[in-house]
């Protein structure tokens, strides 16, 4: 058992390597765009991406920016910054740290490189709209906004007549911007692969179903990163297959990624990137793993077949139907198939301080769990990169005591 | 068999000693910049009055913010568990618990055997805390001790409608300039507490608990417990021990220190 474990650790640490490595090269490649005469092109995280690669346009996502800066503890810093710009203090704080890191090419990696054009998609938050308007008028380049209305019951056909609209128009867009046609072959292409790194993502958060879990919460955090700035790129393909493979392997040998794993978990809202390590030691401390979240199965897009060959009715679709872009009763049902789906015994809710439209619905969300499958939650104030909004021994007591709560229940 | 329960609170420390189930003796101190010493000499004080040697004493379980800071505990409980356990232990029909202490309240649904069935803890903020009082007694220079009586004195209790602490405060400094009666102020403040706390306590869906005790320091503070009353619409029982409930709890459950409980 421990010669499967050793080697499976190390082939695991070095595909944390890779990751590393690709996520590095993805930057340089972006920084250098300007030499190669690349176009690069800001995007929001949920945004169509697709067709900016479809152009040889280099996309890169402030928000995975902001979430470096969270996770190297620069974001506190940035945020005084953006607030003695004269921006609140309740702005989301990924807005607050990309703002003012433009102005001081400060952050990990010493500032994302300069747009030629922006293009954001409202189906995450109202915030970007503004924070990408302000970017606009900061680098003088265009902006197009992709409007994708909340789906709160469904996706409705005056919805799909609106969207797919607004995709043709994107695609005039970029075709101005570069002065290129647009290849719809190659665009085809890319969303098949785009769809298949959703798939292979999905298949490698469910390995979690097994006990003990491979992976946590806290891994699929980590990992996360290809799927949201490479998605489309068969890069992102292989290394999935591999980590897929790799966590398949861990949990047909009964490796878990906790040990002593006791109390299975689920984790609501974006991750707390300043204090992963922190949180992740908590956790498995008292035996408790966080074998699913809301946040990195958004990438999944599991919910919806979507037809291939109509990549405009497709795009519109996908990006319309998407987790945060739901009323909360859908929201609702998606979380109570994951309580089954992984075997959870309680939900870790983060009451994010920057992010409303993750954090708006989840007292009711917290009431609708306990009523229909009769689990426990608990709430952590904090916040995702701003780090004055964490006490750690508040949350530690919480934590305590949802799990000692947790115990007791079980052994009730 | 003896147990001890050690309660570092944010504000006073508190130890209760148990022999066989029942409360024995009791030490009340401000918990001071020096827990570990604070916690160490109400542990000697535990057995000083009672003539007690070290040996004696078969299990301590130490609770509260500083609960990491007694080296001489068998194990930490969080005072969720040990509110929960200790008004059990007050009163075995209590189903739900409400604690408002010094930097933080919470209130607790209790199933039939006196085990957690639920908890909420307010967000981060000191509006609903021990420490809002505190800073509202300042500004209005009376001791903390007279709030609740004074309270019972309002003819007609002012309207506090911030939530926050801070803005709180400058609205009771302009009633204050505006003459208001200093009784209707503590009374008004006292309102926004009970209503603040019992929004908190609503999350938890408490609509079939009949019985509802508040414990912890704050419940000698009988304006509290009147407008907490007011919001719930019943008698909340308050035990004399209210202060010592998390103490009796950590006692309680380091009877069976070393099994899980
Ligand atoms: S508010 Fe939420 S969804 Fe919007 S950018 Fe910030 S973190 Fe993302």
């Amino acid at each position: 058992m421990s010669d499967i474990k050793l080697e499976l650790d190390k082939r695991k640490t070095k595909l944390e390597k890779k990751m590393q490595n690709i996520m590095a090269g993805y930057y340089i490649d972006a920084k250098m765009a300007r030499q190669n005469n690349k176009k690069v092109a800001w995007i929001t995280s949920g945004g169509p991406v697709e067709p900016l690669l479809a152009m040889d346009v280099i996309a890169v996502y402030p928000e995975n920016h902001g979430a470096m800066i969270g996770a190297s503890k620069m974001g506190v810093d940035l945020c005084e910054k953006a607030e003695a710009m004269g921006y609140s203090s309740d702005l989301c704080s990924y807005a607050r740290a990309d703002i003012a890191c433009c102005t001081v090419n400060g952050g990990p990696i010493g500032g994302l490189p300069e747009p030629d054009m922006l293009v954001c998609c409202n189906n995450i938050c109202g915030s970007v709209m503004k924070w990408y308007e302000v970017q606009a008028r900061h680098f003088k380049v265009p902006l197009f906004i992709y409007d994708t209305p909340v789906c709160h019951t469904d996706y409705t056909p005056e919805m799909k007549r609106y969207v797919e609209a607004q995709t043709r128009e994107y695609f005039q867009f970029l075709e101005h911007e570069t002065g290129r046609k647009m290849d719809i072959d190659r665009l085809k292409e890319i969303g098949k692969n785009s769809v298949e790194g959703a798939q292979l993502w999905q298949e490698t958060l469910d390995t979690t179903m097994s006990r003990p879990s491979p992976m946590t919460a806290f891994d699929a955090f980590f990992h996360l990163a290809l799927i949201v700035t490479l998605r489309g790129t068969p890069q992102t393909l292989e290394y999935y297959r591999e980590l897929r493979d790799l966590m398949k392997e861990r949990s047909q040998a009964g490796i878990g990624a906790v040990p002593k794993e006791t109390y299975r978990l689920l984790w609501d809202n974006l991750p707390i990137w300043h204090r992963m390590k922190w949180l992740s030691d908590k956790f498995a401390e008292h035996g408790a793993c966080l074998v699913a979240d809301t946040y990195t199965s958004a990438w999944c897009g599991i919910k919806r077949e979507l037809n291939r060959d109509d990549v405009i009715a497709s795009a519109a679709e996908g990006y319309t139907y998407s987790y945060l872009n739901l009323g909360t009763d859908k929201m609702a049902e998606l979380v109570l198939t994951m309580v089954d789906k992984y075997q959870v015994d309680g939900i870790v809710m983060h009451s994010n301080r920057s992010c409303r439209p993750y954090s708006f619905g989840q007292y009711d969300l917290q009431k609708i769990v306990e009523r229909e499958k009769g689990i426990p939650s608990l709430m952590i104030e904090a916040d995702m990169v701003d780090d004055r909004s964490f006490s750690e021994s508040q949350v530690a007591t919480r934590i305590e005591a949802f799990i000692e709560m947790l115990r007791q229940r079980k052994g009730a | 068999m003896y147990t001890i329960g050690i309660d570092i609170g944010s504000v006073t420390a508190k130890g209760a000693l148990m022999s066989d189930g029942a409360l024995v003796s009791s030490q009340v101190c401000f918990t001071g910049y020096n827990t570990a010493a604070t916690a160490r000499s109400i542990y000697e004080g535990l057995l000083e009055k009672e003539g007690l040697k070290e040996t004696s004493i078969e299990g301590i379980v130490a609770t509260g913010y500083g609960r990491n800071s007694v080296p001489f505990a068998d194990r930490t409980v969080t005072e969720i568990m040990c509110h929960a356990a200790g008004a059990y232990h007050l009163n075995p029909a209590v189903r739900a618990v409400i604690d408002i202490g010094g930097q933080d309240s919470k209130a607790i649904v209790l199933s039939d055997g006196g085990r957690v069935a639920n908890f909420v803890m307010n967000d981060k903020c000191a509006a609903g805390t021990g420490r809002f009082l505190e800073v509202m007694a300042r500004a209005l220079e009376v001791d903390l001790d007279q709030f609740g009586t004074l309270s019972l004195q309002a003819d007609q209790p002012a309207k506090i409608s911030n939530l926050c602490a801070v803005f709180a405060e400058s609205e009771v400094v302009s009633l204050i300039a505006k003459g208001e009666k200093r009784e209707n102020i503590i009374a008004g403040i006292h309102a926004a507490i009970g209503s603040r706390v019992m929004a908190m306590t609503g999350r938890l869906g408490m609509w079939g608990v009949t019985t509802l005790m508040m414990t912890g320091g704050v419940a000698k503070n009988t304006g509290v417990v009147k407008a907490l009353e007011k919001v719930w619409g019943n008698p909340i029982h308050v035990s004399p021990h209210a202060q010592l409930t998390g103490a009796i709890g950590a006692a309680r459950l380091a009877r069976v220190a070393g099994s899980p409980e």
